[in-house]
């Protein structure tokens, strides 16, 4: 199958499908990093994340449209704007759904998955309602637009490039929040032991609630993100759900660290696989293989050694 | 502790007994050959809802992935089906003929190899009971020998319900593709398709879904049953002991996939189409839907679960489109969050009580009925 293509071709292609992969592995971490939170840190299952993330492209979108016909100066940078409501948006709701769902089924994690996807159907049903059927897309600004040329035969789209930023900057962010600051400490103390940390004075309720709310906003976040990629549906949550809960749970569940690297190796393969086999058929052969290793290594790549 | 020496005690007698009457007697009284077809593939989910009792209920092992096994006894009934459809005088027309058409369109010339068994009616059948149950062995191997359980396992047989279906929908030449297997006609020269075929195939079907039934109940009286579930309560004691609860969940989940490929290969016969439409993530937990409704520990209230949400589907997208997916999401929410035992637990709180009252009590305690989880390990004194 490499017959066809020259040496130089060859390095060309997969430097090119490695790039795409960049933009998917960026997609995927910003989707994972919500859900490593929220399924890692508190051991729920949020069938409905996918529909958080379209909430945050919604939000962008409407943005994007009230920028376009009552701020038109300012279009270039109503991204940013977006971002942070689609951020608060998607939080806000989360913080919601715990207050009334959640935080009943701590303790019945199949029963959330339940849920949660019963909520996950009325989100995709209200979206449907509120902003129809059709796949809405976001105008990007000119300075988005277009593609750098790094060689002749190499060239990388700018949208790409600033998505990967954007990724890198929310990892350091979420990394810095749960390693760094107070709150994450508490976080982290609930997760390994939930009734000494409220006898030490936590209160856990407000931890799970804040907690969940953030790994919302970031899936909100990637919804922003992901409008510049592609256009946005009421059902385009529900077709990364299972990918993404795949890459939490070969990175192995609570920790961020394996979250990255089984979202860029899952991104990679595909990507790559893609470009030399059918869509379908790379997308199978992926996601057999991780389910493979899985069924190796059920603890992820990377497993948190902790007493039981 | 003493296992009711009777098959079903007074309550499940109740239950049989209704079921039986509205199933073999009611409803094909009352319902044309239209609505009867339509219950026939209501029924065919209640198998997949009566493994679901087995393997989520007793065992406590959710399986996202029902609808695997459900496609894949589908599928060989419908490449049976197909095969004999496309015989070479039907498909004369076509550039290769005596191959389905799906294949003649995709440029294929021969059968392929894994089509050949399925010429034979005695192969498929055997094919719709072991195909779907050496899968289910393998990743039940796999995952409960390493003890992979709980939500990891959910996900898991998510992502192969996702695998078989990009599969199936991509190997276009091979599997009908997107629009599945259409146009089945006979079953070894028996047209399945008017109207007295159907009714034939309705009680067919009712009778198999009454010998599930009866293997599930079987399963629930032994020890078998009372070790699932132990396991579902307390794994680790079980573990210790002495018992493999690996083989216990492994033998749970098979026996659930395999009731599962029953109900499909009836769709297929039923319906008269296959399609990945009924494989994939979403109709896999929507048949997890239907055991919680009818609550989760009650063999027949999953095929009442299966009955009613199917029914309430049919009848609420056909009027108000909307308002389907908003009630099948409240549902999962409210069957959560209100009543963990479904119609089953409803009938025990509310109805059972008048029941035995009005009912002179066989032994000197009542209370032998009990059907939810926290009495079930112990129904008898």
């Amino acid at each position: 199958m490499f017959g066809d293509y020259s040496l130089g071709d060859l390095g060309s292609i997969f430097v090119m499908q490695g790039f795409a992969g960049l933009i998917l592995f960026s997609v995927y971490v910003l989707m994972a990093l919500g859900l490593a939170i929220i399924f890692g840190q508190m051991g729920v299952i949020n069938m409905a994340h996918g529909e958080f993330m379209i909430l945050g492209a919604y939000v962008t979108w409407m943005t994007s449209n009230f920028f376009q016909s009552y701020l038109p100066s300012l279009f270039s940078g109503y991204f940013f704007l977006a971002m942070i409501l689609a951020f608060v948006a998607s939080g806000a709701l989360g913080m919601l759904v715990e207050w009334v769902l959640i935080r009943h089924l701590y303790k019945r994690p199949l029963d959330t998955l339940l849920a949660t996807w019963g909520l996950s159907l009325i989100l995709q049903q209200a979206y449907r309602s509120v902003f129809g059927a059709r796949e809405v897309g976001v105008e990007l600004p000119q300075w988005m637009l277009g593609s750098l040329h790094v060689t002749e035969s190499i060239e990388v789209p700018i949208n790409g490039v600033f998505v990967m930023c954007l990724t890198l900057l929310i990892t350091l962010g979420v990394a810095y929040v749960m390693y760094k600051s107070r709150w994450g400490r508490q976080v982290r103390a609930v997760v390994q032991n939930r009734i000494m940390a409220g006898a030490v004075g936590i209160n856990t309720e407000k931890v799970d609630r804040y907690t969940f709310g953030l790994g919302c906003g970031i899936a909100g976040v990637a919804g922003s993100a992901f409008t510049m990629i592609g256009s946005t549906g009421p059902t385009s949550g529900q077709l990364y759900i299972v990918d993404t809960f795949l890459v939490v749970v070969f990175g192995g569940a609570a920790s961020l660290l394996g979250t990255i690297a089984s979202a860029f190796s899952i991104s990679q393969t595909q990507s790559t696989l893609e470009f030399f086999l059918s869509g379908s058929m790379a997308k199978v052969l992926t996601l057999l293989a991780v389910v493979g290793i899985l069924m190796l290594r059920p603890q992820g790549l990377f497993a948190l050694k902790v007493r039981k | 502790m003493i296992i009711s020496s009777r098959f079903f005690n007074r309550s499940e007698l109740i239950g049989f007994v209704a079921l039986a009457a509205v199933l073999f007697l009611i409803l094909p009284l009352t319902l044309d050959v239209f609505r009867l077809n339509l219950v026939a593939k209501y029924l065919t989910y209640a198998f997949v809802a009566v493994g679901l009792v087995l393997c989520w209920g007793y065992g406590g092992i959710l399986s996202l992935g029902q609808g695997v096994f459900f496609g894949l006894g589908g599928y060989c009934m419908a490449m049976f089906l197909k095969l004999e459809a496309s015989s070479v005088e039907n498909t004369k027309i076509q550039s290769t003929p005596g191959i389905p058409d799906f294949m003649d369109w995709n440029q294929i010339t021969s059968l392929p190899l894994f089509w050949q068994p399925f010429h034979s009616l005695s192969l498929t059948i055997l094919a719709i009971i072991l195909v779907p149950g050496l899968f289910a062995l393998i990743i039940g191997t796999a995952m409960f020998k390493r003890r992979v359980g709980g939500t990891y396992f959910a996900i898991i047989t998510q992502a192969v319900a996702a695998i078989l279906t990009i599969l199936i929908v991509g190997q276009q030449g091979y599997t009908g593709g997107i629009n599945g297997m259409t146009d089945l006609r006979t079953l070894k020269g028996w047209d399945i398709r008017p109207d007295h075929a159907k009714v034939i195939l309705y009680f067919v079907e009712v009778v198999l879904l009454f010998a599930c039934i009866g293997i599930a109940q079987f399963i629930r009286l032994t020890k078998l049953g009372r070790i699932l579930v132990a396991m579902r309560e307390q794994e680790d004691r079980v573990r210790f002991s002495g018992y493999s609860v690996a083989n216990f969940k492994i033998f749970a989940f098979c026996m659930s996939a395999i009731f599962a490929a029953i109900g499909g290969a009836m769709f297929a016969l039923n319906v008269g189409f296959m399609s990945p439409s009924f494989v994939g993530i979403v109709p896999s937990i929507e048949m997890v839907i239907y055991t919680a409704v009818g609550g989760r520990t009650s063999i027949f209230g999953a095929v009442w679960g299966a009955l009613l949400v199917n029914f309430a589907k049919t009848s609420l997208s056909e009027s108000f489109p909307q308002l389907w997916l908003f009630g099948l999401g409240a549902l999962f929410i409210a069957v959560v969050l209100a009543f963990p035992n479904g119609l089953s637990g409803l009938w025990a709180d509310y109805v059972q009580p008048r029941i035995d009252r009005l009912l002179p009590s066989r032994k000197a305690k009542s209370g032998a009925w009990v059907d939810n989880s926290v009495a079930d390990g112990a129904p008898a004194e």
